[in-house]
């Protein structure tokens, strides 16, 4: 065991974690751990308990921990080619583990041992950056320093390329050959220096995703693909209502079915943050097999009780959100308030005002909610789907009281996530069954119970004014909305209950002089919570689409209105922290405009349509060219332009960026959650129709800039503006602007 | 992958040894291996795949497959898992997504594309398109844009665009070696 590592942070380490067995393995450690055993899994028997982030054996093989779940955002192939990028590891011979959840026990509380392990929310690469390029520098510092003891040759005059150590002789050394030499070196004292951008090898080439071919093989394992051998399948119909009450129920004909052995009731436990618990009352039955379960779930009798929101409906909630916002009535938080919007008020030229309405959503993730859970006396194993397997720790350990390390999860590739897995109501049940069970339980959520009980994105209603002055210039902007905030029930105070629906920094803020934004909150009892694009989805859709409805007021092509507002390229600074970067945000529309060829935007049948955001550092702009045939819209072409910085895998990005544009168009033209007497409407595809392939575009051109700065995250990046340049291209196709979303249902109404 | 052992069907009877009584159950083959399946004969083809062969690659979709996550191949055409019964199914042929690789794991020149156009993005409902893919290229192996636009599955992750330049690299032969 070499040195007490290299500090990264205050309480976090590189280090060697063990040069025995002919292995190197390096990873990071936080302070104060006891000098950990030689973890088995490095040695490859069990890849589940890694605890480091790199094993290099004798023969050159390496293995690559992830730490960060891929629902589909390319973690689990980005990640770790930062870190063999460093390395100058042959990416060839590198493996891919998904490191699962990394705990150890800090005097009774939980000490992470990968720090942030968070997927699909945007932060993964950028956090990766920051750390995980040291641990690459590290084990590539040990192998030089190896090779030069051997050779007898100082370590400044030898090169690494493709896992091999060259001599200025021309002799090549294996990583393998030198691995167990270099377990035995004291580490340096300080990170040895990151490598320059010039001598990158794998950072900013494309790669395939890792998992390929196990995926198309049908050999790759998401958690629903994992068994105990005698854990019991539990199917669950929860209340139509999420705060209603089980009045009557009758097993006799479940418990007939064969194979079904139990029925247990789960209701939610009173004071329990939203997603830590059991979403709605339900009944569970537990049964040998699935196919017993379901026939089982089938023959239940069920009464089920109404709560206090039984009233709620969908057209009554937004009558409520459009009134307020067409009173007199304060805001329940003013979010910005930049100069004086009522002075510049009575200066107008002109006044335009435009009220935008987009539905409730569901997150319709491809693999539904399930859990794998086994409890032992002093043990809980769980198999979780989860993008944020410490929030899911933090269920369990609250369930079972186990000491920190004494909870293990595994997280394999998840089928989406979208910000749904950021709950674990599914992990709750899971544990509470098993433990009504005193057996393994496998817990399977069907299709109609995935859509109808959700932590949704609720609707809003969005209401714009702008001024505009006899220069044309954007003088005022006022944005109201009106939403049911994904905060309430969470731990959020009241006054911030706003930042997930509002952005406090969205365009055009910080680019028109009298700005102010303000929020409004609606009431409902249907669940909500995290949604990916959230706040951006719904604000850039009335936002954008704004913009294009005072371009066309203003009789100018809606690309030079836009290229207006942002102005000189500069930077500008937000109150959140960051930059806006007007250059580059004109940038990414001059790219897609020009793909497109927005010249002919007056000319063509066609309609083109175009829009912009930016994203915590991160820059992007569709442009989309739409025609009406008969009453069936085609989807033309569309084009992206995305500026994350520095890209680490190109093929990855323009998989995100395609896939965000596809998904939010999906969105846009079809999908809403509608709520009828508190019970919401849709439980399966068929009510909540993505995108069918007929309906989306053929293909989707993905430019994406070359950059140097840190990478910024890009798994939401691309959907802010896919719908609104549909809606501006719709326009232009059908002079009908769709106001209110989904786009296609509100199209056919007015054409 | 774990898999439960098959009740291989007796072979040609040699002489002097006693017939087996004759079973009840239903026969079916799956990948090239045949199973018989003894219990409740209503119990949908995908329970069977998951549950009992483990065989995890078919994905579950909805109760009706609505998201084709679940398609395989029944005598060559996809078919829904779940929407198929045991019953139904005596002496036919099921190929699902471990099937398409030969068993010297040269795999289908539609998974190669797969990989080749990176046309995966959660990878939960990719399963399903290739066997949605394989039937179409099957039924026309030029298949044009309005053909590959009848595909039936469903993908939030915006894998589409993708899958179509996938099918078109297999139809066009332009498949990477494996």
């Amino acid at each position: 065991m070499s040195g007490h590592g290299i500090r990264l942070s205050r309480r976090r380490f590189l280090q060697v974690l063990a040069g025995g067995a002919g292995a190197l393995v390096v990873g990071i450690r936080v302070a104060e751990a006891a000098d950990a055993p030689l973890p088995p899994a490095m040695l490859g028997d069990n890849l589940y308990d890694l605890g480091a982030y790199v094993r290099i054996d004798a023969s050159g093989n390496m293995l690559i921990g992830a730490r960060d779940p891929d629902t589909g955002s390319g973690v689990a192939t980005a990640l770790p080619r930062i870190i063999a990028d460093e390395l100058d590891a042959d990416w060839t011979r590198v493996g891919v583990v998904p490191l699962g959840l990394g705990v150890e026990n800090d005097n009774g509380k939980p000490r992470w041992t990968y720090g942030r392990q968070l997927g699909g929310v945007g932060g993964s690469i950028p956090a990766a950056w920051n750390d995980l390029r040291q641990v690459g520098a590290v084990a590539r510092w040990l192998l030089l320093q190896a090779a030069a003891r051997r050779l007898g040759v100082p370590a400044s005059r030898l090169r690494c390329e493709a896992g091999t150590v060259i001599a200025p002789d021309g002799r090549r050394f294996g990583y393998g050959s030198l691995a167990a030499d270099a377990g035995k070196i004291a580490l340096p004292s300080s990170v040895p220096p990151l490598k320059h951008a010039a001598d990158y090898r794998l950072i900013g080439q494309s790669a395939g995703d890792v998992d390929a071919r196990a995926i198309v093989t049908g050999a790759a394992l998401y958690a629903i693909d994992h068994y105990y051998g005698d854990a019991l399948v539990a199917v669950l119909a929860h209340c139509p209502w999420p705060d209603g009450t089980l009045a009557r129920i009758d097993t006799t004909d479940t418990l007939a079915v064969k194979g079904v052995l139990k029925v247990v009731q789960l209701k939610p436990e009173p004071g329990q943050p939203l997603g830590s618990t059991v979403i709605a009352p339900a009944v569970a039955v537990l049964a040998e097999n699935t196919w017993a379960a379901l026939q089982g779930r089938a023959k239940l009798k069920l009464e089920w009780k109404p709560g206090a929101g039984s009233g709620e409906n969908s057209a009554a909630l937004e009558q409520q959100a459009t009134a307020l916002l067409a009173g007199d009535a304060l805001p329940t938080s003013r979010v910005r308030n930049d100069g004086d919007v009522e002075a510049a008020g009575r200066k107008a030229a002109r006044r335009l005002d435009a009220t935008y309405v987009q539905p409730w959503l569901a997150h319709a993730t491809a693999e539904p909610m399930n859990c794998l859970v086994r409890l032992d006396k002093d043990r809980a194993s769980l198999v979780v789907p989860t993008q944020a397997p410490q929030q899911a720790w933090a269920v369990v350990q609250r369930l079972t009281g186990l000491a920190p390390e004494r909870i293990d999860i595994r997280v394999p590739r998840v089928g989406g996530g979208y910000g749904r897995r950021l709950d674990h109501d599914y992990v709750a049940e899971a544990v509470l069954l098993a433990k009504a069970a005193g057996k393994p339980v496998r817990l399977l959520w069907t299709r109609d119970e995935d859509f109808g009980h959700d932590y949704y994105r609720a609707g809003s209603v969005h209401r714009i004014s702008a001024i505009i002055d006899r220069k044309r210039q954007l003088l005022a902007w006022h944005q109201r909305m009106a939403s049911a905030s994904a905060l309430v029930h969470r731990g959020v105070p009241d006054d911030r209950l706003w930042s997930s629906e509002l952005q406090v920094d969205q365009l055009p803020a910080a680019l028109v002089p009298n700005y102010r934004s303000d929020w409004y909150a609606l009431e409902s009892t249907l669940p909500r919570g995290p949604m990916r694009g959230m706040p951006y989805l719904s604000n850039a859709f009335a936002v954008e689409s704004f913009l294009d409805e005072i371009a066309h007021q203003m009789r100018e092509d809606p690309l030079k209105t836009r290229l207006r507002i942002l102005g000189e390229p500069r930077a500008l600074p937000l109150s959140s922290g960051g930059t806006l970067d007007t250059g580059r945000l004109v940038n990414v529309l001059k790219l897609v405009a020009d793909r497109i060829e927005w010249k002919n935007w007056l000319r063509t049948v066609n309609g083109l349509g175009i829009a912009c955001w930016h994203v915590d550092g991160a820059y992007v702009a569709h442009a989309v060219e739409a025609a009406m045939q008969g009453e069936t819209l085609v989807i033309q072409r569309v084009v992206c332009a995305v500026d994350v910085g520095r890209v680490i895998n190109p093929l990855g990005l323009q998989g995100q960026v395609a896939g965000a544009t596809l998904d939010a168009l999906s969105i846009a033209l079809n999908a809403a959650i509608t709520v009828k007497d508190g019970q919401v409407q849709q439980h399966g595809y068929k009510d909540y129709p993505l995108a069918s392939m007929a309906q989306l575009p053929n293909d989707v051109e993905v430019i994406t800039v070359p950059g140097d700065r840190a990478p910024a995250g890009a798994s939401f990046l691309a959907m802010p503006t896919a719908a609104p340049a549909l809606a501006n291209a719709v326009f232009r196709a059908s002079a009908v602007r769709v106001r209110r979303l989904p786009l296609m249902k509100e199209l056919l109404r007015l054409l | 992958m774990a898999r439960v052992q098959a009740q291989v069907l007796s072979t040609a009877q040699e002489s002097g040894v006693v017939p087996e009584k004759v079973r009840d159950g239903i026969d079916l083959m799956i990948n090239g291996e045949r199973f018989r399946h003894t219990g409740d004969p209503q119990m949908p083809l995908l329970w069977y795949l998951r549950d009992v062969l483990r065989l995890t690659g078919t994905k579950y979709g909805g109760e009706a497959g609505e998201n084709g996550a679940d398609l395989v191949l029944l005598d060559g055409k996809a078919v829904s898992a779940i929407m198929q019964p045991l019953a139904r199914l005596a002496g036919k042929a099921v190929t699902t997504v471990e099937g398409l690789a030969g068993n010297d794991g040269s795999l289908h020149p539609l998974q190669q594309a797969f990989i080749d156009e990176d046309a995966i993005g959660c990878g939960y409902c990719t399963p399903g398109w290739l066997i949605a893919g394989i039937d179409l290229l099957r039924r026309k192996p030029q298949p044009d844009d309005g053909d590959i636009d009848q595909l039936p599955n469903l993908c939030r992750c915006g894998c589409q665009t993708r899958v179509r330049r996938a099918i078109k690299r297999a139809a066009a032969g332009k498949v990477a070696r494996a």
